[in-house]
């Protein structure tokens, strides 16, 4: 289980405040959704779960199965299962994909305490995970993202929460740049991966991907806190509506 | 008005004193020396590495006589190997490689091979050093055509604080190939000193590579010469982790249309290391190909320098130039001087030049560390992937592995 509770950042010089007591819950097995306009912070967020060192937390905690995520380095969230699927994955030119990946999974498994994977059970677990989600060998070979197109990037970091298996995994805008086939393929493969025991938060500005992820809870963010939850049923009505309602709640 | 004369450092009055001992017929390279003094930063050709200042001392004069090792990182590759010590070449002479021939001569007057030296015309006041101290030239001719599978390992050993001062000379003739790895093993204290000149033949092919593991407080000043024919192939790498002081020469010229050349290099360097790459490749026909990559990597108060020079002579259409000089700085005390310079006289080329320098991408960093790989190793697999950009030119697999091995040995004693 998930839980934020009353989270205020601001980014690093302290200049710009950017989630103002952010409170949301994700229970195992669940999958939540969080919907709002540009700047509302969604990233923000998915960035501050995973570690990355850009933003000074003001106040709050983020408890992963009743551990304080925010006392913990970005590596050591990755082992306790954090995973961010990025908005946009970088490239590592130098960097074969499979050693990428191998160097990866065995550093968590160390930090789990865990032995190393063997290396023919590597291969095969990657070759079948790669082929579920249209990924050819060849590319496995290449620098890590290196002349990737957007929707490659997108199946290879769907294909490193496969291998990985957290027990929560953020996907920021995964839909971002993707067409619809490639938005399906992507669907698909996180579908797959839903289960009691791990969960999701997908944070998109779209409906659209939640035709295919359907979420069990919406939340909508603006102002750097969660000012509506719902059903799936919320995220249509925002289509229909749009974010102005909630916004103009907030700056009242 | 008197004119000034400059005080001498102490470096500077034992390599005087050292000359009394230069035979007759090395007394002009002596000379040309000892007129000039070591190069400062008014020099411009050494402004970033100062010579005068640098150099502390000279140790005396290397004696004949001290045994080493046998046992060489090169091990593996099963090479001929050509052991100098202090300056001094033996070989084994009953297996000599079949198509090489390798003999020493002792009359090596001058600062080059011929008239037509690719060596600075002013005189380069390291190579200078070199030609009034060398006691005998090793020379290496590979035969017409022949195509030499076994590389030849040089593998230069200096015992102990003392100057030791070796010249190698390689013919490669028309059609034939030859790898020659430069292997450089110094005791702490110790100065030394070697050029190694080729003149590699029309379609004649010369891979050289050049390892610098000496003692962290060794100096190394080493000076590598070429010579093109026409459609001809060189590649020259250059690998340092090891010397507190360090430089190293490449002066190549084209000399035959049609020929291609790859110099690259990867220096790892910490604590007050200072290591310094000055290349000139010099375009004097039509129609050749050159391509330069150096890498640095630089921790705690290590200075890296790369002095990279491209002239395209006035007759030299279709050249095809291109080098970049790539930095990591890994902690604040580090510096890099880069001085990339195209001199272009002709008007139908492509020629272009990069430079550097900055930390590891942060955004790059937390990507893998998000992945799960602690800092420590995120950073080496980004670094060992940097030096990796410059090892991938290296055409012999053997080296380039052992490289890659020796680069990742580095990049875990970091820590």
């Amino acid at each position: 289980m998930l839980e934020i509770r009353n989270l205020h950042v601001a980014i690093e010089d302290g200049s710009k405040k950017i989630l103002n007591g952010l409170d949301l819950t994700i229970h195992n097995g669940e999958v939540a959704a969080i919907m709002g306009p540009n700047g509302s912070g969604k990233s923000t967020l998915s960035y501050v779960i995973a570690g990355k060192p850009d933003y000074e937390i003001l106040d709050g905690e983020i408890l992963l199965d009743g551990e304080n995520l925010l006392d913990m380095e970005p590596d050591a969230r990755a082992a306790a299962g954090v995973f961010l699927a990025f908005q946009y994955p970088l490239e590592i030119p130098g960097v074969a994909t499979m050693t990428f990946l191998k160097a990866a999974m065995n550093a968590q498994s160390r930090a789990r305490g865990e032995g190393e994977l063997k290396t023919p059970d590597f291969m095969r677990r990657v070759k079948v995970g790669a082929e579920k989600l249209g990924i050819p060998q060849e590319m496995l070979r290449r620098g890590l993202n290196v002349g990737f197109s957007g929707g490659e990037k997108k199946r290879m970091e769907i294909l490193q929460m496969a291998l990985l298996e957290p027990s929560i995994a953020i996907l920021d805008e995964t839909d971002s740049g993707l067409d619809i086939d490639a938005l399906k393929i992507v669907s698909e493969g996180v579908n797959a991966l839903r289960s009691a025991d791990r969960s999701f938060l997908v944070i998109t500005h779209y409906q659209r991907l939640l035709n295919y992820i359907v979420p069990d809870t919406v939340h909508v963010m603006s102002k750097g806190r969660i000012v509506k939850t719902g059903g799936k049923e919320l995220a249509l009505e925002l289509e229909a509506n749009g974010y102005a309602d909630y916004v103009s709640d907030v700056a009242a | 008005m008197a004119s000034v004369t400059p005080l001498k450092t102490s470096a500077e009055l034992a390599l005087i004193a050292q000359g009394a001992s230069v035979p007759a017929l090395r007394q002009p390279a002596f000379e040309r020396f000892a007129a000039a003094g070591l190069p400062h930063r008014r020099i411009e050709a050494y402004h970033y590495t100062d010579l005068r200042a640098l150099l502390k001392d000279a140790p005396p004069l290397a004696k004949a006589g001290a045994a080493v090792s046998s046992v060489s990182v090169l091990d593996e590759l099963d090479a001929f190997v050509v052991t100098v010590v202090d300056g001094q070449p033996t070989w084994a002479k009953g297996d000599a490689v079949a198509g090489v021939s390798i003999s020493l001569k002792g009359d090596a007057a001058d600062d080059g091979l011929a008239a037509d030296s690719v060596f600075p015309k002013d005189g380069d006041p390291i190579v200078a050093l070199n030609a009034a101290f060398v006691d005998q030239t090793l020379h290496l001719s590979v035969a017409d055509g022949a195509q030499i599978d076994k590389p030849v390992h040089l593998r230069f050993v200096t015992t102990g604080a003392v100057s030791a001062y070796a010249r190698v000379v390689v013919e490669i003739a028309d059609g034939a190939k030859l790898t020659l790895i430069e292997t450089h093993e110094s005791a702490t204290g110790a100065l030394a000193n070697s050029v190694v000149e080729a003149v590699v033949g029309d379609d004649a092919h010369f891979d050289h590579m050049r390892i610098n593991l000496v003692d962290p407080q060794a100096t190394l000043l080493t000076t590598f010469g070429g010579r093109m024919g026409a459609r001809s192939t060189v590649t020259s790498g250059n690998f340092v982790t090891g010397s507190a002081l360090s430089r190293h020469q490449v002066f190549l010229r084209f000399e035959g249309e049609g020929s291609n050349a790859t110099i690259s290099g990867a220096s790892l360097l910490k604590d007050r290391q200072h290591v310094d790459t000055t290349l000139v490749v010099d375009h004097a026909v039509p129609e050749c190909v050159s391509r330069e990559h150096f890498a640095h990597v630089l921790d705690g108060e290590a200075t890296g320098v790369f002095q990279g020079k491209i002239i395209v002579r006035p007759h030299a259409q279709q050249t095809d130039g291109k080098m970049m000089s790539r930095a990591v700085l890994l902690a604040d005390g580090a510096t890099m001087n880069n001085k990339p310079e195209l001199e272009i006289f002709a008007d139908d080329v492509q020629c272009g030049h990069g430079a550097t320098v900055g930390a590891l991408d942060d955004d790059l960093l937390f990507y893998l560390r998000a992945r799960g790989l602690p800092k420590a190793e995120a950073e080496a697999l980004m670094l060992q992937a940097f030096v990796g950009e410059a090892l991938e030119m290296i055409p012999h697999e053997g080296v380039r592995e052992m490289l890659e091995a020796m680069t990742e040995t580095w990049l875990k004693a970091r820590g």
